[in-house]
């Protein structure tokens, strides 16, 4: 007797859910996209908040961003919760493993000690700054409609958290506990960090999410994180003795070139949907910039001098070029 | 004309990878088969680097696929930018 042994292929009767094979076609669907479209609660939302009776829970109305779908933005690095976490967890063992070696090999004894001190009087305040920055994103993220607008906000929320702890713990290798306490003195008193302090305590006020968007993640990230990381601390300070104060930030670099991509994505579908909305991103990014530059003049004129006027003004055209890539007219 | 072909197991990294391969190699085939996916093309197939990151929207090395790799026909031309199987090199 003779046994055929064969496959037979069995063809599953849905490849995907409904509502993502009218959106992206009959095939098989990704993690993320199950995971961020489609989603976001839209019907029977019966009650209005008791706080805020003129709006819904979830109201796509509170911005004056206007999008036919929400659902129409995607985060590019397809983060959802696993790919998120798997991501962080990575750079976190790559940043536990950079402070390792400099704490191991004293290497941030190695920085001169006037350096070291202009280093913490820039960083270490820095920290408050990230922590608005994470209420910001988690309110974009719970009053932002659709969950691929949302969700990264959150994500990007925690990020800024991390970024407020490699700052103390920078912060802390350099000059201990007081570092901190000093860093929050100089954020609350200090007179070079009172634009930024009010600039930050104005955006927590912001109620508009995606307004709030373009003033947080667009504008003063996009500001401070490459003049103070990329250009003052990777460019000069490395060069002048601190490269390990480099190591201890690659998070911070790495993660804010990342995040970067993001939001330009986001500005990029919300200019492309209509020319109101260019219009409306345009406005609140000349408003919101103006400020953050003057904001962000007196701490980094305080690290390197009379440069920072130029260094600002470079990255100020490299933000709007990025716009302006993204499709809206400055 | 002699075909090539590369399989690999049928999951969640491999998706994008499949998806990568189809949007560079217009004249590939996939079939589906039993937790495979098997792409087929005459003379030549290529796999580039910056087409996978696009669709992953991460950096990708591509020495990670072969994690998911079944098996492969054609001679194997490959750096760091690109995977290539063909018959005539």
């Amino acid at each position: 007797m003779q046994i055929d042994l064969k496959t037979v292929n069995i063809e599953p009767k849905r490849k995907a859910f409904d509502h993502l094979v009218s959106r992206f076609g009959d095939k098989a669907a990704s993690r993320y996209q199950e995971g961020s479209y489609d989603i976001q609660a839209t019907e029977n939302l019966h009650y209005r908040p008791t706080w805020a009776p003129e709006q819904e829970l979830y109201d796509p109305n509170i911005s004056r961003i206007v999008m036919a779908d929400w659902h129409a933005f995607k985060d590019p690095r397809q983060y959802y919760y696993n790919t998120y976490v798997l991501a962080r967890a990575r750079q976190q063992e790559a940043a536990e493993a950079a402070f390792t070696l400099v704490e191991t090999r004293a290497l941030h004894q190695t920085i001169e000690a006037e350096l070291g001190q202009t280093i913490l009087d820039l960083l270490v305040p820095l920290r408050h700054a990230a922590w608005s920055a994470n209420q910001n994103n988690v309110l974009i993220s719970g009053y932002g409609f659709g969950t691929p607008f949302t969700q990264p906000c959150l994500y990007q929320g925690m990020d800024c958290l991390a970024v407020a702890q490699y700052l103390s713990r920078i912060g802390m290798l350099l000059g201990g506990t007081e570092a901190l306490s000093v860093g929050k003195q100089q954020w609350m008193d200090g007179e070079a960090w009172q634009p930024l302090r009010r600039l930050a305590e104005d955006t927590l006020v912001v109620r508009d999410p995606f307004e709030l968007f373009v003033a947080q993640n667009i504008v003063i990230d996009g500001l401070l994180y490459p003049a103070v990381f990329d250009t003052v601390i990777d460019g000069r300070f490395a060069l002048n003795g601190a490269a390990p104060i480099s190591m201890l930030a690659q998070f911070i670099t790495d993660w804010s070139a990342e995040a970067r991509k993001w939001a330009d994505s986001v500005v990029r579908v919300a200019a492309s949907e209509s020319a109101a909305n260019a219009a409306v991103i345009a406005e609140w990014f000349s408003e919101w910039s103006g400020r953050a530059m003057a904001a962000l003049l007196p701490p980094i004129e305080r690290a390197i001098g009379s440069d920072a006027d130029a260094v600002l003004g470079q990255t100020l055209d490299d933000l709007k070029a990025r716009l302006a890539k993204a499709g809206v007219t400055l | 004309m002699s075909t090539v072909f590369i399989a690999f197991q049928a999951n969640e990294d491999t998706r994008p990878i499949i998806e990568a391969i189809m949007a560079d190699n217009p004249h590939a085939e996939v079939e589906d088969q039993p937790a495979m996916v098997k792409v087929s093309a005459p003379d030549k197939l290529t796999i580039n680097k910056a087409t996978v990151e696009e669709v992953i929207g991460r950096e990708f090395d591509l020495q990670e696929m072969h994690i998911n790799l079944i098996t492969l026909s054609g001679h194997v031309d490959e750096d760091d930018e690109y995977f290539t199987l063909s018959w005539n090199s």
